[in-house]
């Protein structure tokens, strides 16, 4: 048993379940191998590829919350860890590293993306925002200010990316339904379960916004 | 010293009058009758800003200048001794500051710490990482329960058997009572390895001055963390301070210093430079800390009238290298029955160590409690809420059960219809039950400037339940004045000692310490008033930020204008948490019904609709209360349907330590749910406060899973409830 249930016996040999977890098992030992592929990489490096980048720093300007910033930078470094370790920008947060939980969520040209995926090489000639140029403390984007008058946050880490997918969301549609919120934030994973006010704040800004255009 | 008080006590419709005995220097008890201006307001928490616009700073986010990353090299083998470790490449790597091996010459999970680099990005410090040699000869290891209790297992710890003697209790006589019961239930019931994934990882950064260190940690305990580096680097206490500004979650994973902290000051130590080592997520579901998983077997019989009479849970579990999984305590305390037999036994694997997890052992046993309650109540032919009622005596959960069956709509759903085609819709409840009752110890320091800020500082944490917000509200009650005048510090063990954030434990062990020392410095302010308005301090009172004489308010100043007069430039008092009196009671009871609908074609549970219902004392914050009930049902569900550690028992390794592989609750999982409090003036200190962290938690897996029982006709006894469990169900029964 353990974590894993005992066998049932009306069970056939190869369950989707049992597939699904060998498979698991077999990622998980690839990656502890850590396999470098070289011919992979030359292969790539040979295929008629536009711009050559790397693997040292490299200079670069990024456009950032309406401001340029010019910075050296190795072409492997994601733009989560260029905003984070290079710029100083802390309040977009590392919390999966893959793709999964949304809390490193920042706008692309308005666009949210997961900044853990994206290298920062990628983000050169577009228009980056982050949390901190959503609204700060004293003057509180809309979309914030219905956060904390909603306790929409707990410990609050994942809220960067939350705020950052609901703003994006209302932007696209101000007169966003429940469901389009619930959906705008599907990627986001809240560990201590706030979604539920997460949801009332954004209607509230939703609501807010078209009152106030009327 | 002491002086004796008639509080009234007790909640709406029951309510007695208890003498309790306290100290000169406290101030009366908040009873049912006092009508607060502050407490009890629904009120958005005080940092919420910071926290919304990113500006808050987790450790996490903390820089210094100079400041290097760590990481740590893990152990890909579940059991091993290492034979040498050959860092010579590493070290070499340009960028590379300093490298250290681990104590231990033998690792015991697949994730144990091995040695650690620290370099000038945390790119380098992981590409040095893997330019570590390490030649290991692996050792025999067990990665399943099972086979770790069987005889001739591998043995986790030499010369250590892997089964812990059980830990028993009993009352009344168990086997007579069982053979004589009208009606009797017998089931295995179990519950996986769950991980915490709290979405700051665990980590710091640590700093040396000379033999100085401070370190900003995420932790739920300060001067644990503290009091462990005190002693790991032999430092006097006051040269180790600790700071948690903000807290990315920790739900009971975070007290102490782990290896990771350690390593962070050994590497700061030794690259003589800041060290920063926050740990990757696959680190953090390897070797932070995890809830145990429980296999318990359960006898349960019931005489005719619908009372328990017998129940007999034995159960073993385990948390890998770490102990602890214990989970019958459910079955002790949410009913009542008078023969009682229970046998905890704790079982050593080769995997990540355990750690407390929100209700330690409680979420587990109430599944299996609820369920079996349930498979008893067919049985007796009675209706669920009915037999719980008959044998639940606290009279809080009476209450309860009666409030949320009426908002759920327990009755009309009962007699709804459950098919409609492949959709099945089923109802459940469950009871909770807890002791968020708090501790002595913390102390509490209020200080009034001249320009009339009051600041609170208390060396506590915020776990995310809203700790600056509730005290900041109990201060601002005590003082007189609005909240907006108050200013909370927390986090740094430069302030006064407080106890570490779990167990429900922050808002009662702190929110007395804060209001005794706010009542100190009133009195403090009422004599540099007294003279303005020649009035007797002893004669004043202070309503809405002014000072007036109780019996002529137009005497009066305000507190502003008081505070201008305090010579030099604050004027501070301070406070302690004393000794819970006795009080009303001792326990918190609640309950939580739970709807789910579950589609027999693909297996899958969507959980509908929840009703909470839970009693915390006095609630200081409705909205940060409520905050923290949705998210212990939320994590109930997680827990009920999706969440479990995935363990390859052939190579040891856990196959699923992401967050895309170990399935949480998200957005498009959540029902609609309603919270309720029962309000209760406890009496057991000076604000009545109770926690609500893991009452809100223990009974939320059981209630959906007596849902799915009445909407499949089958009980899935064993978590999560996963689509492939739920159709096996479905075959076996047809």
């Amino acid at each position: 048993m353990s974590d894993e249930k005992s066998k049932r016996p009306s069970e056939p040999v190869i369950s989707r379940r049992s597939f699904i977890k060998g498979a698991g098992a077999v990622a998980a030992a690839a990656s502890l191998v850590g396999v470098r592929n070289a011919e992979a990489e030359e292969a790539a490096s040979n295929a008629g590829i536009a711009e050559r980048l790397g693997p040292g720093a490299q200079s670069i300007e990024l456009k950032i919350n309406g401001a340029t910033h010019r910075l050296a930078i190795e072409p492997r470094v994601t733009l989560l860890r260029a905003l984070r370790e290079h710029l100083g920008m802390t309040g977009t947060k590392q919390v999966c590293d893959r793709g999964a939980c949304g809390a490193c969520t920042v706008h692309l040209d308005g666009r949210p993306v997961t900044s853990c995926m994206m290298l920062t090489v990628d983000a050169r000639g577009h228009e980056v925002t982050t949390i901190e140029g959503l609204g700060n403390p004293a003057a509180m984007h809309p979309v914030q200010g219905a956060f904390v008058e909603h306790d929409a946050l707990q410990c609050g880490f994942c809220t960067p990316g939350m705020v950052m997918s609901v703003a994006a969301a209302l932007a696209a549609n101000p007169n966003a339904s429940r469901e389009e919120v619930r959906h705008a934030t599907a990627g986001n994973i809240c560990r201590c379960g706030t979604y539920t006010h997460v949801f009332e704040a954004a209607l509230s800004a939703t609501n807010a916004s078209g009152k106030a255009r009327a | 010293m002491s002086r004796r008080v008639t509080l009234s006590l007790g909640y709406e419709g029951n309510l007695q009058d208890v003498v309790v005995v306290i100290p000169d220097d406290e101030p009366t008890p908040w009873q049912w009758s006092d009508k607060l201006d502050i407490v009890g307001k629904p009120t958005p928490r005080v940092d919420g800003p910071l926290k919304a616009t990113g500006a808050a700073r987790y450790s996490y986010d903390i820089e210094l200048p100079g400041m290097l990353y760590g990481a740590i090299l893990r152990s890909p083998y579940p059991h091993a001794r290492i034979k040498s470790i050959d860092a010579s490449r590493a070290r070499r790597l340009n960028g590379v500051r300093a490298v250290m091996n681990m104590d231990d010459d033998v690792v015991r999970f697949a994730g144990h710490e091995i040695a650690a680099v620290a370099a000038i990005s945390s790119d380098i410090a992981n590409d040095a990482i893997a330019l570590i040699n390490v030649e290991y000869e692996q050792l025999p290891f067990v990665a399943d329960l099972e086979a770790a209790m069987a005889s001739g297992a591998p043995a986790v710890f030499e010369n250590g058997s892997n089964l812990a003697k059980p830990r028993e209790s009993a009352l009344g006589d168990f086997a007579r009572a069982f053979a004589e019961a009208e009606a009797t239930h017998e089931g295995t019931y179990t519950t996986p390895v769950q991980t915490h994934v709290s979405l700051e990882s665990h980590g710091s950064v640590a700093s040396w001055e000379g033999d100085k260190l401070t370190v900003w940690t995420s932790t739920q305990g300060i001067f644990a963390v503290r009091d462990d580096l005190t002693v790991y680097f032999k430092l006097p206490g006051d040269n180790v301070r600790v700071i948690t500004e903000f807290l990315g979650g920790g739900f009971g994973s975070k007290f102490g210093a782990g290896p990771e902290v350690i390593i962070a000051c050994r590497l700061a130590k030794a690259a003589g430079a800041p060290v920063k080592l926050m740990l990757s997520r696959k680190e953090e579901h390897l070797a932070t800390g995890n809830r145990p998983s429980s296999v318990q077997k359960v006898r349960m019989g019931a005489d005719r009238g619908g009372k328990l009479i017998a129940i007999e849970v034995v159960q073993h579990g385990s948390g890998g290298i770490g102990a602890g999984s214990g989970s019958t305590g459910p079955f002790a305390n949410v009913y009542r029955c008078p023969n009682f037999r229970s046998e905890e036994r704790n079982v050593f694997m080769n995997t990540g160590p355990s750690s407390p997890m929100r209700a330690p052992g409680w979420p587990q046993g109430c599944f299996a409690l609820e369920l079996a309650m349930d498979e008893l109540a067919r049985k007796l032919n009675l209706d669920r809420l009915e037999f719980r009622r008959r044998n639940s005596e606290h009279p809080v959960r009476a209450v309860e059960f009666e409030l949320g069956a009426k908002a759920f709509g327990w009755d009309e759903k009962s007699r709804t219809p459950k098919s409609n085609g492949a959709l099945r819709r089923g109802i459940g409840v469950a009871g909770a039950a807890w002791h968020a009752l708090g501790v002595s110890g913390p102390e509490a320091q209020v200080i009034a400037h001249r320009d009339g800020r009051v600041e609170v500082r208390v060396g506590t944490q915020d776990i995310g339940t809203g700790t600056r917000t509730v005290l900041a509200m109990v201060a601002a009650e005590e003082m007189g004045v609005a909240l907006s005048r108050i200013s909370c510090e927390i986090g740094d063990t430069r302030y006064l000692f407080s106890v570490p954030s779990g167990g429900s434990m922050t808002a009662p062990s702190n929110t007395p310490a804060v209001r005794q020392a706010a009542s100190h410095l009133k009195q403090k302010i009422f004599r540099i008033a007294a003279p303005m308005i020649g009035a007797d301090p002893n004669d004043l009172e202070i309503r809405d930020g002014v000072i007036q004489v109780r019996f002529d308010p137009t005497r009066k100043v305000a507190f502003e204008d008081a505070c201008k007069r305090i010579p030099g430039d604050s004027i501070s008092a301070q406070g302690e948490r004393v000794m819970n009196y006795e009080g009303f009671r001792h326990d918190q009871a609640g309950c939580q019904f739970a709807e789910v609908e579950v589609d027999t074609e693909t297996g899958i549970i969507r959980v509908l609709d929840v009703v909470a219902v839970h009693d915390a004392g006095r609630i200081i914050d409705p909205m940060t209360a409520r905050s923290q009930v949705n998210g212990g049902v939320l994590m109930g569900i997680g827990f009920a349907l999706f969440e479990a550690r995935r363990l390859d028992p052939t190579l040891g390794i856990v196959v699923n330590p992401t967050m895309d592989d170990y399935k949480m609750v998200g957005p498009l999982d959540v029902p609609d749910i309603k919270v309720m409090f029962v309000e209760v003036a406890n009496g057991i200190t000076n604000t009545g406060v109770l926690g609500l962290g893991e009452a809100s938690h223990v009974a939320s897996a059981a209630a959906v899973a007596c849902a799915v029982y009445d909407a499949i006709g089958v009980p899935i006894r064993d978590l999560p409830m996963t689509p492939d469990r739920v159709l096996t169900a479905l075959e076996a029964k047809a």
